[in-house]
């Protein structure tokens, strides 16, 4: 098993394998950097209940796509359709928040399990018509890289591509309305929009990472490394660097692993993988972390 | 319904559906109104490796082991969560998805390398329970259950979950007067005496409790909206908290068996033969009622709190 995992990790185990695991490795890279801005946005458990609200989207797509006489297996079409019913989540979300007296953690909990459960009876329903195609389908839950296409590793590849690149381009806005808005809004950005922003982009970095992780874990990439990189610095530029790279590394590593043995489903292997790299910035980092206060007597010293 | 399949195939399901949802929905009046509705989503998720250790030690998915491990592995989560919230000044959403996150896959990862999944306990359970296996083979009709051979034969949850929401029920009854005090007005509550942060966490190790007997007739993430969708309908219809507790029993109980029902026989109506995921319904259903009672519910917009 060491052999196939350090294969896999050095990209020696085949085009394919390289190819997924490189396109795994743009959606950490992505899911990290976006999770700076949302954890500083408090938004975190938000996007937990979109990525929950894929599931129902997942399957019409799959519909849909069978419907109009393909395989019902394009990634593309099938993120599309996640993109839909996670939006429709998010404005569920915020009309229960708006309009009644719900808090917003019950609106967050409400649209996630529901949206979830939705999913659940969809793909049973699914399940009695084409099984084998459907197979496909159930490892949109906890992420499958096994038997993935060419085509699906570029296309996560480049949708965690795109989404890095527009986060960096924002970076600046994004960092200064997600640290003081009010602030931001008297320096005159736009920030409704860049609100607004932020929510597109990590709308588009969980429909991209779910073939890789699924839609349970898909929140925990985009969380946990930002979470780690806190631990080594206070510097806005260089969490979300960190974070990038601590999100990119957990994937690429996860990958391999998953690979490399059985009954190692990716999701919670890449999520593993990501916090054991937290529990060590937990305990060394010299930011915040439990040896902090060393690091300072050191640098007095 | 004179039929002896009914009282084999659907009586079970439908009373553990029902038990679970309540058993879920009596916490979860307390969690809403505390603005702690995501305690239920991450202990749902944070109990799923108790279990699976459990389960692996007793071979049974209920039981007074499975309900320990369930505890121990949310107060566990509780207190990663406060270690993040306090050492890392981690904010209080990040934390709680951090380590549920984290706790749901590695309890995944020991389905998957222990072999348990071949077993009893597969990862599909955890996502979507197995309500529908939940049969009761020795039924011969309604006259089964004033017999006690048959009754020997009774999928084991249903008694056990019986049992889960009678002591819930016994215990918010038990301790409602604290509950309520410190869920309104917590600085009062200090100082009549009572221990509120005990409360809070006697709280969520209900949670725990209702969330492992919701796991075995639907899985963890479903167990969510039975915390969150019936106590949040009730909360729409009325400011008074008993009538709000009331409310969400029945609107659980509602929501289990429509969901049953419609899971099961809903497809035949349509000409279909597939059953649907009855969880997953369960779940739709109490969404449903929700979003009504968010459209026209009399008391959607007032809040005092």
């Amino acid at each position: 098993m060491m052999e196939l995992f350090l294969q896999a990790l050095t990209l020696r185990a085949g085009y394919n394998a390289a190819l997924v695991a490189l396109g795994a490795t743009a959606f950490g890279l992505a899911a990290g950097l976006a999770g700076t801005f949302l954890t500083l946005r408090r938004r975190a458990l938000v996007s937990d209940a979109m990525a929950h609200a894929t599931l129902p989207g997942v399957v019409l797509a799959f519909l849909a796509m069978v419907a109009l006489g393909g395989e019902g297996r394009a990634l593309p079409g099938l993120m599309a359709g996640a993109a839909i019913t996670a939006g429709l989540g998010l404005l569920a979300v915020d009309a229960l928040t708006a309009r009644t007296r719900l808090p917003e953690d019950a609106a967050i909990g409400a649209v996630l399990s529901v949206g979830f459960g939705l999913g659940i009876v969809l793909l049973t329903a699914v399940q009695g018509m084409q099984a084998g195609q459907q197979a496909g389908l159930q490892g949109f839950l906890l992420g499958s890289t096994a038997g993935m296409l060419r085509a699906d590793a570029l296309t996560v590849a480049l949708g965690g591509g795109a989404v890095a690149a527009v986060l960096v381009a924002l970076r600046r806005p994004l960092t200064m309305v997600a640290f003081d808005p009010g602030h931001a809004a008297m320096l005159g950005l736009p920030v409704r929009a860049l609100d607004l922003a932020l929510m597109a982009l990590v709308l588009a970095i969980t429909v991209t990472g779910l073939r890789i992780v699924g839609v349970v874990l898909v929140v925990a990439l985009l969380v946990i490394p930002a979470v780690a990189a806190r631990f080594w610095t206070d510097r806005a530029g260089r969490v979300g660097l960190l974070a990038a790279l601590i999100g990119g590394g957990a994937a690429w590593t996860g990958v391999a692993l998953s690979a490399a043995g059985p009954d190692l489903p990716t999701g919670p292997v890449v999520v593993l993988v990501a916090a054991a790299a937290l529990v060590l910035s937990f305990v060394l980092g010299p930011a915040r972390g439990v040896a902090a206060p060393l690091w300072r007597r050191g640098a007095a010293g | 319904m004179t039929d002896p399949a009914f009282v084999q195939l659907s009586l079970p399901p439908i009373l553990i559906g029902t038990l679970a949802a309540i058993a879920c929905a009596l916490p979860g009046n307390f969690l809403l109104l505390r603005r702690q509705a995501m305690v239920g989503d991450a202990v749902s998720h944070a109990v799923l490796p108790g279990i699976v250790v459990a389960f692996l030690l007793t071979g049974q998915a209920t039981g007074p082991v499975v309900l320990f491990g369930a505890v121990a592995a949310a107060l566990l989560a509780v207190l990663l969560i406060e270690a993040l919230r306090r050492f890392g000044r981690v904010e209080p959403g990040a934390a709680m998805a951090v380590v549920f996150s984290t706790m749901f896959a590695a309890g995944v990862v020991l389905i998957e390398q222990s072999g348990a999944g071949a077993v009893h306990l597969d990862v599909e359970h955890a996502l979507m329970g197995n309500l529908e296996s939940l049969i009761w083979f020795d039924a011969t009709g309604w006259g089964s259950l004033v017999d006690p051979v048959a009754l020997a034969g009774l999928p084991l949850e249903l008694p056990r979950l019986a049992l889960a929401a009678a002591v819930l029920a016994g215990l918010m009854l038990l301790f409602w007067r604290p509950l309520v005090l410190s869920t309104f007005d917590e600085t009062q509550a200090r100082a009549a005496g009572w221990p509120v942060g005990l409360i809070g966490l006697g709280l969520a190790a209900a949670a725990a409790v209702a969330a492992v007997a919701a796991f075995a007739a639907v899985g963890a993430i479903i167990a969510i909206a039975m915390f969150v969708c019936p106590p949040a309908t009730a909360r729409l219809l009325t400011d008074r908290l008993r009538t709000q507790v009331w409310l969400s029993v029945g609107f659980a109980t509602l929501a289990a068996v429509a969901g049953y029902v419609l899971a099961g026989h809903g497809p035949g109506w349509f000409g279909a033969s597939q059953a649907l995921s009855a969880a997953g319904m369960i779940a739709t259903v109490a969404g449903g009622i929700l979003a009504a009672a968010a459209i026209i519910g009399p008391r959607r917009r007032q809040s005092f709190i």
